[in-house]
């Protein structure tokens, strides 16, 4: 039972990374971006041709490369796409990222073929942790956890204590208030989906490493980063991290009891939290 | 007449309801003046087509003589035009040092920082890490007015500062206002309250049906003048 639960512990650190990037759009500008698994998989495949580009051994420097484009992809797509589908109308933005979608997987299919890949990270993949006589914990899974942790902080530190995380939270409760404050809405969005580009790239990143990726894995992760988000409600990201954790106990367990059942146990967790309790299990504070 | 701020046959509408017919208004440098008229009139109107809120166009509204009519908001504030809106508007997800600091967004130079709107407002102080909509609506007041100043502004636009408040709460507000204009700034008041209005102010506007029914001197008009002008018992005179 343990294992299990640490097994789900650990999952959930990489779907906290998934939604991550989700929550933050969301909760900045209420904009769903259908693509975010699309997105992730993009991400793990520009690591994956940077990697077979340079011919590097070890994956790091590659993706501490991509971090940066992905800020100025997030920035760019936000400034000359996304900003347009912005209203009260959240149709505009569903129906836009939809599409952003299919091209994408359309594109890496065109690409990189339907074969599933990895990033190669060496003994890194297979290293564990021993704990007690029986258990042993991976060493690539403990390195996403804590990744996960340390964004889910970085990015909370960033929303409550700084002055780029008061324009968001600005922006967010006001837009016009906060326009006539002198603030230009359109430019803090596009730092937002930056911020969540990023966000987006290590997770793909670290889902390459830990497993396969191929072009049609997207929508998948969408679900995934999607019912995290639901089951943590809005308040923080804290809640993201706690409901990506929920997601991944819950799926391990589902595995334990049969190997079929992880993520449809999963979406039971989603179904039973958006029945009883809609807004999320920590909603918003204040 | 060296005008600060000035709008010339100012039109308005939401989208097609027109809700200003042609508004002539000046403002010198300085001054206090009161903008007074029912629910209605356009007074909250003209305030967000002066601050960019809604779309005038260019030459109707000339400020330190060019046109700003049509700038987006953030320009207009940019350049020296700050309003504290009806309703106050504060941000909820921030506290109240968050939302003062909102204010300073222009970065312009000016007498107003942190420190000195804590002196004039010193329960701001004390609560100045609570969420700003967990104050009273008086101090929520403060925050909004102060938030405004933040931006140091040449005029300040007030749309309704005693909107929901007690009177002795209103009273405190408006003890401000010495200090603020004490240091040149020009202030204009929307205001519900016609004596309050007549009482801090050099001159007014009375708005009806989106014209000016009557405008002169605080001091010189006629309780009679105003509230014929106000209620629009005969044809409007505009």
């Amino acid at each position: 039972m343990l294992e299990t639960l640490l097994q789900g512990v650990l999952l959930g650190g990489l779907y906290t990374l998934f939604a991550l990037g989700q929550s933050l759009m969301f909760g900045v500008m209420r904009l769903t971006n259908t693509a975010q698994g699309d997105f992730i998989i993009l991400g793990a495949f520009a690591v994956i041709a940077g990697v077979s580009m340079t011919g590097a051994s070890v994956p790091w420097g590659v993706v501490l490369a991509v971090l940066p484009l992905a800020f100025g992809f997030g920035y760019l797509l936000q400034r000359h796409v996304l900003n347009g589908t912005l209203g009260k109308d959240p149709l505009p933005s569903l129906v836009v990222t939809f599409g952003l979608s299919i091209v994408i997987q359309n594109l890496l299919l065109e690409l990189f073929s339907a074969d599933p890949r990895a990033i190669e990270v060496g003994a890194l993949a297979t290293a564990s942790v021993p704990l007690g006589d029986t258990l042993a914990l991976g060493a690539l899974p403990l390195v996403i956890l804590a990744v996960a942790v340390t964004a889910t902080g970085a990015m909370q530190w960033m929303f409550t204590r700084t002055p780029l995380g008061r324009t968001f939270r600005a922006v967010s409760d006001d837009r016009e208030i906060a326009e006539l404050m002198g603030l230009k809405a359109k430019q803090v969005y596009a730092l937002a989906t930056g911020i969540a580009f990023v966000l987006i790239a290590i997770a793909g990143a670290l889902q390459g490493m830990r497993t396969t990726v191929s072009p049609s894995d997207g929508p998948l992760l969408l679900l995934f980063a999607f019912e995290a988000v639901i089951i943590g409600g809005m308040g923080s990201f804290w809640g993201t991290l706690a409901g990506a954790m929920i997601l991944g106990i819950a799926q391990q367990i589902g595995f334990r009891i049969d190997p079929g059942w992880g993520i449809w146990f999963g979406h039971l967790v989603f179904l039973a939290v958006l029945v009883l309790r809609p807004q999320g299990l920590f909603p918003k504070t204040r | 007449m060296n005008a600060l701020l000035d709008t010339h046959g100012l039109q308005a509408f939401y989208g097609d309801a027109q809700a200003l017919f042609g508004i002539d208004f000046t403002l010198s440098a300085g001054e206090l003046v009161a903008i007074i008229g029912a629910n209605g009139a356009g007074k909250s109107t003209f305030l967000k087509s002066l601050t960019g809120l809604l779309r005038a166009p260019s030459d109707a509204i000339r400020f330190k003589g060019e046109s700003i009519g049509g700038l987006p908001p953030g320009e207009i504030v940019r350049r020296g035009l700050a309003m504290v809106p009806e309703g106050r508007r504060l941000f909820p997800s921030l506290s109240v040092e968050e939302n003062l600091l909102m204010g300073a967004t222009p970065r312009r130079a000016g007498p107003w920082n942190l420190q000195r709107l804590y002196g004039l407002f010193p329960i701001l102080a004390e609560k100045r890490r609570q969420p700003a909509t967990s104050l009273s609506g008086g101090q929520q007041q403060m925050v909004a007015l102060g938030r405004a100043l933040m931006s140091n502004p040449e005029v300040l636009l007030c749309d309704e500062l005693s909107l929901g408040l007690a009177p002795v709460v209103i009273r405190e507000i408006y003890a401000a206002m010495p200090a603020i204009t004490g240091e040149g700034m020009t202030v204009v008041i929307v205001e519900q309250d016609v004596r309050m209005a007549r009482q801090v102010s050099q001159r007014v506007y009375c708005f009806q049906d989106g014209r000016v029914s009557l405008t002169g001197r605080s001091d010189e008009l006629t309780p009679e003048q105003i509230s014929q002008a106000y209620f629009g018992i005969e044809e409007s005179h505009a």
